[in-house]
């Protein structure tokens, strides 16, 4: 049988090193779905290595990849860190591309320095708002967050598929369900010429740069860490868990909400259904594999991001799926997990 | 309304609501199972995913459709059993360990689809279950036709409930997992194995779950789509808070749910020249989040659900 016992000192090398420990068992677990599409496996990396950073373009795609999946990150981290379980930030995502599109298409104009800040305050507002529901629910009624926020997600996107078949399908679509472009003042710039890097890359690693020192430096940072570490205690010592939460959760809407702003102002132009493929639930991953750190949020958004675009380039070249960088991300999810624990324990057979 | 009250008197809209309750049946008393015993399972969605695929697979690769519903089952509890090592064993974060399971599972499903069936863009199809006419009791009129006229799978889900009731309520095993999941000390100086209770009744958990997702591709449908699932798992979750843990109500509420998504069906038909058809696919996810509401004050969680054991602990 296995025994777990709490080390008592935990040395910083190993808890430094567990998550790329994670990360290369993950690839070497993984090599498997490459031998079983018949690829050498080290080259088939090599490949996947090169198609996310082989070139100038590579690294921007990568880079554009990572801005919405930073954004979900620091979502889950913030809220994670609470124990509050926010799995909405798929809905709340596109709460906030809703929000983008309903002022940004033509509701009112006002020059780029107005205009660009204005459409991210709104995104957050309406991720934000989207997510007060299930909270309050949560906090006055005890109603389970993880249920409702999932099933709102469902919800959201039927609303968008309303919107965007119905009352905001742009006429000059030419019969695709989609909303109508975010007009010039509102896009947001590129970083650099030719590629599809934008300024919401940068507003994404400010957003972590912002929550890293919230969460370190504020009162209402070490009153979301001490809720999230023993809410009882907490409570004790004259913090309102509620009011913590309901904090946390609008910080963690709000961030989620930005990221669909972010992808229909810089990268695509206007609302689709396919928005986001599962940016929401990768966030999760995001957050876990940097252990909710906000500034690590950074480092494994590029990291996973770069599995996507690279596997995505893989794949055209060789016989493995793009798929895998699905599994990579679970994987390393549940790695991450498991390292975290040996970090904190350790086992003992009897 | 009129209207409304019209295709509740007839026989398809009841044959329907059968038919959509059944992967919920399977889902819904898997994650009791393991909600029972202290362990919440978010993997539910994802393994249902596997389920479909896999059942679906071993059909197309030429396998009869019974072994295939054991194979669906076999894969289920290997996703049960990885989500047990980590939560039951490591005591890992149930929530995020879901996720991950979920992650994982749809991930694998898409993967192994893909690679298996690189070309098609079509999804090819498989002969499903046939329906199976109880014999004579088929005949009787309205009841006959609606309730022993389906395919055999959803007889099975039907009476899984009276199993899952009799396991739970009935045995010393049962015992042993209603008591893991509110007060796991107590099972342990019976000289029970808590971590080994809590590992069977996710396993066994996981395998139904993915019985729900195979009912899906061997029994409603003939194919394997990506997304098929579409949240089915989640309100299966949702059905298990609203059952109050008990196996009986978890029939009822999976019952009064794939009703109003059977009616949901039907009312577009009728309305949906005056409401967008989205506002009634939302309308099921919808009535489950105020349902969840309006019973929130009722709702008793088993006491030790997500509180990870360790050996020698105290209270």
């Amino acid at each position: 049988m296995i025994r777990l016992e709490p080390r008592e000192r935990v040395p910083i090398w190993l808890a430094g090193t567990a998550p790329i420990v994670a990360i290369i068992v993950t690839l070497v677990l993984c090599s498997a779905l490459i031998l079983w599409a018949g690829e050498p496996v080290f080259q088939s990396y090599l490949l996947l290595v090169e198609g996310a950073l082989g070139s100038k373009f590579a690294i921007s795609e990568t880079l554009s990849r990572a801005t919405p999946l930073i954004f979900t990150g620091l979502a889950a981290a913030v809220a994670f860190r609470a124990k509050f379980w926010n799995i909405g930030a798929e809905g709340q995502f596109y709460f906030g591309a809703l929000a983008v599109t309903w002022i940004g298409t033509g509701l009112f104009s006002l020059p780029p320095v107005l205009m660009i800040p204005i459409l991210f305050l709104a995104g957050a507002v309406a991720g934000g708002a989207l997510l007060y529901v299930p909270v309050v629910l949560k906090t006055r009624l005890n109603v389970d967050e993880v249920v409702t926020t999932l099933l709102l997600n469902f919800v959201v996107i039927l609303l968008v598929s309303y919107l965007i078949e119905g009352p905001w399908k742009d006429p000059m679509s030419l019969g695709w369900p989609q909303a109508a472009p975010i007009i010039e003042q509102g896009e947001l710039p590129k970083l650099l010429e030719r590629t599809r890097l934008h300024l919401g890359f940068v507003v994404a690693i400010v957003a972590a740069i912002a929550v890293w020192l919230l969460m370190k430096l504020t009162v209402w940072g070490y009153e979301i860490r001490a809720v999230g570490f023993n809410a009882e205690g907490a409570s004790f010592a004259g913090i309102s868990i509620n009011s913590t939460v309901i904090r946390t959760a609008l910080i963690s809407g709000g961030l989620a909400g930005m990221a669909g702003v972010s992808e229909v102002a810089g990268l695509k132009g206007y609302l689709t259904l396919d928005l986001s493929p599962g940016f929401g639930y990768a966030g999760i991953a995001v957050a876990m594999l940097a252990q909710l750190h906000p500034l690590g949020v950074i480092a494994s958004a590029i990291f996973l991001s770069a599995i996507f675009i690279g596997a995505d380039s893989m794949s055209r070249s060789s016989d493995v799926s793009s798929y895998i960088a699905d599994v990579v991300t679970a994987v390393s999810l549940l790695l991450v997990l498991l390292s975290v624990m040996l970090v904190r324990f350790r086992v003992r057979w009897s | 309304m009129a209207d409304i009250f019209e295709i509740l008197t007839t026989l398809g809209f009841w044959a329907a609501t059968l038919r959509i309750v059944s992967p919920l049946i399977f889902g819904t008393l898997g994650e009791l199972l393991c909600e029972r015993a202290g362990v919440l399972n978010l993997g539910i969605e994802g393994i249902m995913t596997i389920g479909a695929m896999a059942g679906w697979m071993w059909v197309f690769q030429g396998g009869d459709l019974w072994t295939a519903v054991l194979f669906a089952a076999f894969v289920g509890g290997i996703f049960g059993l990885l989500h047990a090592s980590f939560t039951v064993y490591l005591g890992v974060s149930q929530h995020v360990t879901g996720i991950g399971i979920t992650l994982l599972a749809v991930a694998l499903s898409s993967y192994i689809f893909r690679m298996m069936l690189p070309e098609v863009t079509t999804p090819p199809k498989i002969v499903p279950f046939q329906i199976y006419e109880v014999p004579l009791l088929h005949e009787i009129p309205f009841v006959g036709p609606v309730l022993f006229s389906q395919t055999p799978l959803t007889y099975l889900a039907l009476l899984l409930v009276p199993v899952v009731w009799y396991l739970l309520y009935r045995t010393p095993m049962g015992l042993a997992i209603r008591m893991a999941g509110e007060n796991p000390v107590a099972v342990e100086a019976q000289g029970i194995d808590v971590l080994m209770v809590r590992t069977a009744a996710v396993v066994a958990g996981s395998a139904m779950m993915a019985i729900g997702g195979a009912f899906l591709t061997l029994s409603a449908f003939d194919a394997f789509y990506f997304g098929m699932i579409n949240g089915r798992g989640w309100i299966c979750i949702a059905l298990v808070i609203f059952a109050s843990w008990r196996p009986g109500k978890a029939l009822i509420a999976a019952l009064l749910f794939a009703g109003l998504d059977a009616l949901q069906v039907r009312a577009q038909q009728v309305g949906g020249a005056v409401i967008p058809y989205q506002f009634f696919l939302a309308l099921p996810y919808l009535l489950t989040i105020a349902a969840m509401v309006v019973m929130s004050r009722r709702t008793a969680y088993p006491k030790a659900l997500l509180k990870p054991f360790r050996r020698g602990d105290r209270i």
